[in-house]
């Protein structure tokens, strides 16, 4: 599993590769309220802004970690949105997306690095 | 967080494991561990306890003794009825500008001899300022530091207060009375801002903790921070001061008319005489162009304050803007409140709300979004 520097993990699955928030990112937002996820099929560039999460504070933006394009979303989210606080880093996925280039990812923070920037 | 001020309750909000946050000059909790959703359904399920020892404790009494002198006194800051005010009874008020602004809301009870009034944090070193300006000739004006302020507010509020203190179950909505309990003096009134029945108790700052961890070790009490009190009150259509009334809205435009009491109104025994009367009572002859409305998105997202509303989908002119707003836990969705210009303030009237860049649906309805629950 790999992670980005705004708090979402990544876990390659075969050729896509699985994107959720971390559990550090869930504690911090609080209770989810609303989701808004991009429509499969969308391309995305790398940071460009793709999620909504609106928590019981505020609403925030989730960025492409990659780029890439999005080939599923997890729609249990839209209905179920405290889904995200209950198992951020399983059930609670956001997206399954095809990376434009796979090798991509290795650049990305591993689970030590990640843990030492919440720390 | 260095500068803030720390309630009496500080130590235990952190042994309880509160996330505080800085709000009006002070260190509070804005959730426990149970959540916010969680502490919001709490309340209404059973009973909440709050910490709102940050909002000001003033004493009002009258230099000549004549507590009809005190509510004289304070009826030229305020278009409140208080010679009407009963002996041990409470009502809601507001200070009003020269242009019939609100500068802050309070309450205010009759406790026989003096008035005790209950302000905002945020506002109370202007609302003592305020006070002594238009006041100190006739009256004293004691700013009480020494005590903290507990709201205990759930439909099981009642059967929790009176198991420490049985005569808070006589007490009816907006009646204030002062009881005894373990030797320190607690003054209670049958009130609060969750649109639940319940308490708020001024006790003295040396016995807060005990009294907060007597209502705590039972079942029916968990604590509850200012984040599911902001949802408690939207959802109750309550209005939050600096948000939803501040000083370029008047009463009449925040739906505010039922607290200004016929006697102080055109026509009335003591008509007038308190600051912004000429653009109130015009307000209330004439109407108003815009008014504060309950707001009910017609989808799932949250539309908070600052988002602007337009009467259809295209318009270049905003109607109005959000004042409050966010997700509803007992509603199971979206809510806000906000102001929005004639006729489209008439509950059922779908205007649209621009949202990420998008306009979208949202309906006017009559507040509050769930049903009150004082105990008449």
């Amino acid at each position: 599993m790999k992670f980005t520097e705004e708090h979402e993990w990544l876990l390659p699955e075969g050729d896509l590769i699985v994107v959720g928030i971390t559990a550090h990112a869930a504690t911090q937002l609080g209770d989810l309220v609303f989701i808004e996820l991009p429509e499969a099929g969308t391309t995305v560039s790398k940071d460009e802004d793709i999620v909504v999460i609106e928590s019981v504070k505020a609403a925030s933006d989730i960025m492409a970690p990659l780029d890439g394009e999005i080939v599923e979303i997890n729609e249990a989210l839209i209905d179920n949105p405290t889904l995200v606080n209950e198992d951020p880093m399983g059930a609670a996925w956001f997206f399954k997306m095809k990376p434009a280039n796979p090798s991509d990812i290795d650049e990305l923070l591993d689970e030590d690095a990640y843990n030492a920037l919440i720390a | 967080m260095s500068g803030l001020n720390r309630t009496a309750l500080y130590d235990l909000h952190l042994e309880l494991g509160a996330k505080m946050v800085p709000f009006a000059g002070y260190e509070m909790p804005v959730q426990y561990p149970l959540g916010v959703l969680k502490e919001h359904l709490h309340c209404r399920a059973a009973a909440g306890l709050f910490d709102v020892s940050h909002m000001g404790q003033v004493i009002l009494r009258a230099k000549s003794g004549d507590n009809v002198a005190a509510a004289l006194a304070l009826e030229c800051l305020v278009p409140v009825d208080l010679l009407g005010l009963g002996e041990n009874r409470q009502r809601y008020g507001f200070f009003t500008n020269e242009t019939g602004g609100v500068l802050d809301d309070l309450m205010i009870a009759n406790r026989r001899d003096h008035l005790f009034l209950v302000v905002n944090a945020a506002c109370k070193d202007a609302d003592i300022a305020h006070l002594k300006a238009g006041l100190s000739d006739r009256c004293d004006i004691v700013v009480l530091t020494d005590r903290a302020l507990l709201a205990l507010q759930g439909p099981l509020a009642e059967q929790a207060l009176a198991r420490l203190m049985p005569e808070a179950k006589a007490m009816r909505f907006m009646d204030v009375a002062i009881l005894n309990w373990q030797g320190a003096e607690l003054w209670l009134s049958r009130s609060g801002y969750t649109g639940e029945d319940g308490y708020e108790v001024s006790v003295p700052g040396a016995k807060a903790v005990d009294l907060a961890r007597a209502l705590l070790a039972m079942d029916e009490v968990a604590p509850i921070g200012l984040g599911a009190r902001d949802s408690l009150r939207l959802e109750a259509g309550l209005c939050l001061y600096g948000s939803d009334i501040d000083e370029t809205t008047s009463p009449v435009e925040a739906g505010l008319t039922w607290a200004i009491q016929k006697a102080r109104r055109d026509g009335g025994a003591r008509p007038g005489g308190f600051p912004g009367e000429a653009r109130i009572f015009s307000d209330l002859a004439d109407g108003v162009h815009r008014k504060r409305v309950g707001l009910k998105p017609e989808g799932r997202a949250p539309m908070r304050a600052g988002t602007q509303l337009f009467a259809d989908q295209t318009s270049r002119d905003a109607i109005g803007m959000i004042t409050s707003g966010g997700f509803g836990p007992t509603i199971e969705g979206p809510m806000s409140m906000g102001y929005v210009d004639l006729p489209q303030d008439v509950a059922g009237s779908v205007i649209y709300a621009e949202l990420r860049g998008k306009r979208l649906p949202v309906k006017t309805v009559t507040l509050p979004f769930t049903p009150t629950r004082f105990k008449r």
